[in-house]
């Protein structure tokens, strides 16, 4: 009899066509639970996306220090001050040693942030707070125009038309009038050097400083600056005394950033830096980068020791990048920014 | 003795201190003009240069016939360049447009606040990488064990566009108006149903953008390929278990052989990476302000 006929559940006493009400309610439970299961599974798929930049991150480090640790197991920390890099697949007649590429990767990034940092701000000043809307909706994309060129374009152009440049125009000048210095020393006949190099980086990190602190100043309340302007200071006093002070931690760490990214970059600072292992003041003279060392080395790597001692030059900037990267973060949100405004 | 005639515009024509403060201000306003100036100046010389070397190069065989040999006046094009950067870009994205966007949605809607903070760290830290990094892990992971690939090469530039596409998405759905999730969520509309169908809509142009200009970030990238897809050979090849070449490893190349005609050569790959890449770029701008337009933003 059973297998004839099935008693409805007890839930549904009357037909749901004829109970509207109670139909609804069947069906708001069901979708619930499609819901309620769906509502998991975008969750764990959402947290799968985490997990993957997770693993990525641990594996990159775990990757890195890997390799290293052949150079680091022979070296030690005193690869850091070593300034030989003699490549040879006999052991006994290498070394490594990174101090000529963490002076380098220093050297030319600190030239390019100088530089970055005047200019940059100067045109997220302009961008954000002076020039008229139309003017800045138009050189906004330029400026960011600038960072979309691609690095091995730009190195193609470094060496044939910054290079040449540098060497013909910029250095005599330079020299003859801050030579005294030191760090503009003795032009060289060639110019591939550190400064060309900075010269490079300084395109590349211009549109970022640019554009993060256009939208810094953007942020700075406009009570403030009306404030400022109807006590009767100039568009300068204005931005010297309200917008500067109000965004500085937000400069510094765009400052931070553009120095991350200089010191990362390989290709094009690999086609214009000179690439010698030279400790010199003279930014006239050439050089190399930790980036560029393992660009231009890694593929024509004579032995195991030399891969790993690249390797480690990886670690070195890898450590740089992340404690810049940290540094900036915690410039950004730091607890100077509350109460600065009182 | 003549009576004092009393100047009406006297009190407004500047005078000594005001005469300096203006000039100072004249200064500055100046120079943040000659500042922007010189960038774009920068960019058109840069555009211009680029263009004067390769626009000789450019024509129908270049962009479709083989390589050229590592040789002195070797006949060729950048064919296989071209069709392997598509490929090599269309696996870096297949691989990090989902892994940025449903990072977006986990730390937009999931996350709590111990695993915002560690991802959006993670995050920052990735997007600071530097590339040659990101290739050199994939080159120790893949390359030196399994051999370089099309892969490997796909690998090492998802590294690079994640941040890009998972910060880009996390800012528009963060600029999603709150009164459409109020408003799906007064409904009675299951969470994900509001993300799938409120949020991930109205932030899809914001998303959309930043997949193109990810898109064209890694088509420009030499240095994660540089080690894990390099050892290419001079004809056409698609297949993704062995390297393809690509056209900035390929400029790489050109211009480290020297050859007067490669570096010719080298001029016209350049030209043509450098319009695809600002295309997309503009491209992308276009396409987000009529996004935002659409959405009366």
């Amino acid at each position: 009899m059973r297998f004839l006929y099935a008693p409805p559940p007890v839930t549904s006493l009357a037909s749901p066509e004829l109970n509207p009400a109670r139909a609804n309610r069947a069906r708001r439970i069901r979708l619930n639970a499609v819901d309620l299961r769906a509502n998991r599974a975008l969750k764990w798929l959402a947290l799968g996306g985490g997990v993957v930049i997770f693993i990525a991150m641990v594996g990159i480090v775990y990757q890195v220090i890997d390799g290293a640790s052949l150079a680091f197991g022979k070296y030690g920390v005193g690869f850091l001050a070593d300034s030989k890099w003699i490549p040879s697949p006999v052991t006994s007649l290498a070394r490594y040693g990174a101090w000529p590429f963490i002076y380098g990767t220093l050297v030319t990034s600190v030239v390019s942030v100088i530089l970055s940092m005047i200019l940059g701000v100067s045109i997220g000043l302009f961008l954000g707070l002076l020039a008229p809307r139309r003017v800045s909706m138009v050189i906004g994309p330029l400026v960011e125009m600038l960072a979309a060129v691609p690095s091995v374009v730009l190195g193609l152009i470094g060496i044939y038309l910054i290079c040449p440049f540098i060497s013909r125009d910029l250095e005599p000048p330079l020299h003859a009038v801050l030579g005294w210095t030191g760090v503009f020393g003795q032009p060289q006949p060639v110019g591939n050097s550190l400064f060309a190099a900075s010269l490079v980086l300084t395109i590349m990190v211009v549109p970022i400083v640019a554009a993060l602190t256009r939208d810094l100043f953007l942020t700075v309340p406009g009570e403030l600056r009306d404030g400022a302007e109807a006590l009767g200071a100039t568009r300068w006093e204005m931005i010297r005394g309200v917008v500067l002070p109000t965004t500085r931690s937000g400069i510094v760490a765009a400052g931070v950033l553009g120095f991350g990214r200089a010191i990362g970059e390989a290709i094009a600072v690999t086609a214009v830096v000179g690439g010698s292992a030279t400790v010199s003041a003279n930014l006239f003279e050439g050089g190399n980068t930790n980036a560029s060392m393992i660009a231009s080395q890694y593929i024509n790597a004579v032995s195991n020791l030399q891969i790993s001692a690249l390797f480690y030059l990886a670690l070195i900037l890898f450590v740089f990048s992340v404690i810049v990267n940290l540094t900036a973060r915690q410039i950004a949100k730091g607890p100077t920014d509350r109460g600065r405004l009182r | 003795m003549s009576a004092i005639t009393p100047d009406p515009a006297h009190s407004l024509t500047p005078s000594g201190n005001l005469v300096r403060r203006q000039l100072i201000n004249r200064v500055f306003l100046a120079a943040t003009v000659g500042a922007a100036g010189l960038a774009v100046l920068v960019l058109f010389i840069l555009v211009y240069y680029v263009a004067k070397h390769g626009l000789g190069q450019l024509s129908f065989s270049f962009l479709f016939s083989q390589l050229p040999a590592d040789a002195p006046n070797a006949p060729g094009g950048i064919g296989p360049a071209l069709l392997g950067t598509v490929e090599l870009v269309l696996i870096a994205t297949v691989i990090a447009l989902p892994v940025g966007v449903l990072l977006a949605i986990y730390l937009s809607e999931f996350a709590g606040p111990r695993a915002n903070s560690l991802l959006r760290t993670l995050l920052d830290l990735m997007a600071g990488l530097p590339t040659i990094i990101a290739g050199i892990f994939v080159a120790g992971l893949i390359a030196r064990r399994i051999g370089e690939s099309a892969f490997a090469g796909g690998i090492a530039l998802s590294i690079v566009e994640v941040p890009l596409i998972a910060r880009a998405s996390l800012e528009s759905i963060s600029r999603v108006p709150s009164t459409l999730r109020e408003a799906a969520d007064a409904l009675g509309i299951a969470r994900w149903r509001s993300i799938v169908g409120v949020v991930l809509p109205t932030a899809s142009s914001g998303i959309v953008t930043a997949t193109i200009l990810a898109v064209a970030r890694a088509a420009g990238e030499t240095a994660p390929v540089l080690f894990t897809c390099d050892l290419f050979a001079q004809n056409f090849s698609v297949d993704p278990r062995h390297s393809i070449a690509s056209v900035p490893l390929e400029i790489f190349n050109l211009m480290e052989s020297g050859y007067p005609s490669a570096v010719d050569k080298a001029w016209g790959a350049a030209l043509v990476l450098m319009i695809v890449i600002l295309a997309m770029n503009i491209s992308a701008r276009v396409w987000l302000r009529r996004g935002e337009r659409k959405r009366g933003l």
